[in-house]
């Protein structure tokens, strides 16, 4: 279960620079494509491979980049989505720190089939050291013909740029990553129309995230064909997952889909098991929007099947008992902690990122934050718990962009599995005080 | 609007503005906002003063109003004065499962001050700040453009001595 089509030299060493990138095969698949293949046949393979965004949505690639209009005259765009700011998601990071040259032949490769000749890879302003790395991979390409005009003779050109945000999580949202592009403020457009009509300055674009853009270079070089048969039913392929949190061996991984979960907790081919011998709790399975798991869903299904990394398995049982793969940020709590309080980081997260374009994201994440601070406090009421329910029901679907989802689901599937600790937490909170793991909060403070 | 002397973009800089202008279409400037937004911040003292927003708003020929509503939105913005060395500790969930509380009540309690403040001789500011994607290596801290991981009470000991010792200035660009 080992197969890795990613990270599979990410342990070479000068890895990151071009040269030693092309001593092991890089930029092999694109010279290959461009002697063998048209942009339409490009896409026809990535449309095979079943290849699904990486950022978190698991929207088919080849799907997205078919809608892609192109009108006479107009210039098309691709965007890298590298604003990865999901809590528990460090994955895209990691294979920019590491290996960029894969993701600069993953989006030449990607520009060919779409007609793009100028992409950008907007990636979020606190990973600025990592701009760096890719600015110098850019420059690299550039000098070696694998970027400009006429790339290798093919009469393609693509012009590369790196594009550093400010600090936005709704960013990572590809609308609100687009205006901010655009220099202006990070506020989701309503859709439609989408971008692949009208996006980057009004013109048709494609935003994909990191990870998927450079799936593109080993789906080419064996054929979508190949990569469909990998990984487990339409969950075709590997996944990054970055696992944090309680593990033994925190990092990022290359998984094959349909790794069975308890493998990936326990086995030490990956995050080693649960630190200092200790029971495991809950997991938030896909980044902290997914709805957080107790350890008896998340290795089993309702129906007592093994739970497996896949979109399919991940999902099964719906929110009643299942959650999502999302972005793959996969944070592991032992017997030890908070359900309450690491509910409360996340409410606190959601309320600082709401761009308060929508009333009841604004307000609602806010109201959610003070009513579990409320509650870790000690000065909670049942009522409370019943509130917090309610609040997050009526920001679910009433929102223009996921952000208000993101926000509702951490709350919804937190009370729905551990109601239990949250009446405690209300109903005796000077006991509370003496146990370990439902502390109460220190240096409380609300953002208002 | 008038400008005072030390307040001008350098001649390098204002070279480097005219090459990132055009890295975007022509008439798209206003995309440069935000990477400008960055020099302005790291070579105006780490914030951004009405006055450094309208030289940018100058410099990319764009009404100074355009300028702070983009500005007010980004976290990486400081709209007010920030000590020499910004210190922005993570303390969102896997931060905190392994123990971002008790880093920045170490730094506080050290520095003498309290999260969103300054010393009082300018040298250093705190800040806890949302997911800054470093959950496999928490708990962590960012410190100018550098990320500073795996924390323990006494790495966070040492880092401060040597910033204190540096006067280390925590700038991007």
């Amino acid at each position: 279960m080992s197969k890795k089509l990613l990270l599979k030299n990410d342990h070479i060493e000068g890895i990151r620079y071009l040269k030693t990138y092309r001593e092991q095969g890089g930029y092999a698949v694109l010279e290959n494509t461009f002697k063998t293949m048209t942009p339409d046949a490009v896409l026809e393979e990535v449309k095979t491979s079943g290849l699904r965004g990486r950022g978190g949505a698991g929207f088919p690639t080849g799907l997205k980049w078919s809608f892609l209009a192109k009108p006479e005259g107009v210039p098309r765009y691709l965007v890298c989505n590298a604003d990865e700011s999901e809590p528990g998601t460090f994955k895209d990071r990691y294979l920019m720190e590491r290996i960029p040259h894969l993701l600069i032949e993953g989006m030449v490769l990607s520009s060919f089939a779409l007609g793009a000749n100028r992409a950008y890879i907007y990636i979020r302003g606190e990973y600025f050291y990592i701009a760096r790395i890719l600015e110098q991979a850019i420059d690299e390409a550039y000098a070696a013909g694998l970027l400009g005009d006429n790339i290798l003779g093919s009469g393609f050109n693509l012009n590369l740029y790196v594009q550093i945000g400010a600090g936005a999580y709704i960013c990572g949202e590809e609308t609100a990553l687009l205006e901010s592009l655009e220099g202006k403020r990070g506020n989701p457009r309503i859709k439609p129309p989408f971008p692949a009509i009208a996006g980057l300055y009004g013109c048709p674009t494609v935003v994909n995230n990191v990870e998927t853009l450079a799936a593109v270079v080993p789906i080419l070089e064996s054929g979508g064909a190949a990569y469909a048969a990998t990984g487990i039913g339409k969950s075709a392929g590997t996944k990054l997952i970055s696992a944090s949190g309680h593990i033994n061996k925190p990092g990022v991984y290359e998984i094959e889909m349909g790794l069975p979960v308890e493998t990936f907790i326990y086995s030490e081919e990956y995050c080693g098991g649960i630190r200092g011998g200790r029971k495991l709790k809950a997991v938030v399975a896909g980044g902290s929007s997914v709805p957080i798991l107790p350890a008896e869903l998340i290795l089993k299904t309702a129906a007592g099947e093994p739970r497996l990394m896949s979109y399919e398995s991940l999902g099964e049982g719906g929110f009643v008992s299942g959650t999502m793969m999302g972005s793959g940020g996969f944070i592991v709590m032992d017997e030890d902690t908070s359900i309450v309080k690491n509910l409360y980081t996340f409410a606190r997260f959601y309320h600082h990122e709401s761009c308060g374009q929508c009333s009841p994201c604004r307000e609602g994440t806010g109201w959610m934050e003070k009513i579990l601070h409320k509650i870790l406090d000690g000065k909670g009421t049942l009522q409370d718990i019943d509130l917090l329910w309610d609040i997050q029901s009526k920001i679910e679907g009433k929102t223009i962009c996921p952000l208000g989802e993101a926000a509702a689901w951490p709350v919804a599937s937190a009370i729905r599995h551990f109601r239990s600790e949250f009446e405690a937490y209300v109903q005796n909170p000077d006991g509370i005080k003496d146990i370990k793991h439902y502390y109460r909060l220190e240096n409380s403070k609300v953002n208002s | 609007m008038s400008q005072t002397q030390e307040n001008r973009f350098s001649p390098e800089t204002l070279e480097l503005i005219g090459k990132l202008v055009k890295r975007y279409p022509e008439g798209k400037h206003k995309s440069a906002l935000i990477p400008v937004l960055h020099i302005a911040q790291a070579e105006f003292g780490g914030w951004l003063s009405a006055e450094t927003m309208n030289l940018v708003a100058e410099v990319l020929h764009l009404q100074p109003i355009e300028v702070y509503e983009t500005a007010s939105f980004y976290s990486m913005f400081n709209l007010k004065p920030v000590g020499k060395c910004l210190i922005e500790v993570c303390r969102t969930s896997s931060c905190w499962l392994c123990g971002a509380e008790d880093i920045i009540d170490y730094i506080e309690q050290t520095l003498g001050i309290q999260v969103g403040e300054t010393t009082a001789d300018g040298m250093f500011t705190l800040k806890a700040v949302e997911c800054l994607g470093s959950c496999g290596t928490a708990p962590m801290m960012q410190v100018g453009a550098d990320y500073y991981e795996n924390l323990s009470i006494e790495k966070v000991d040492g880092l401060l001595e040597t910033f204190k010792k540096e006067e280390k200035q925590s700038r991007y660009c």
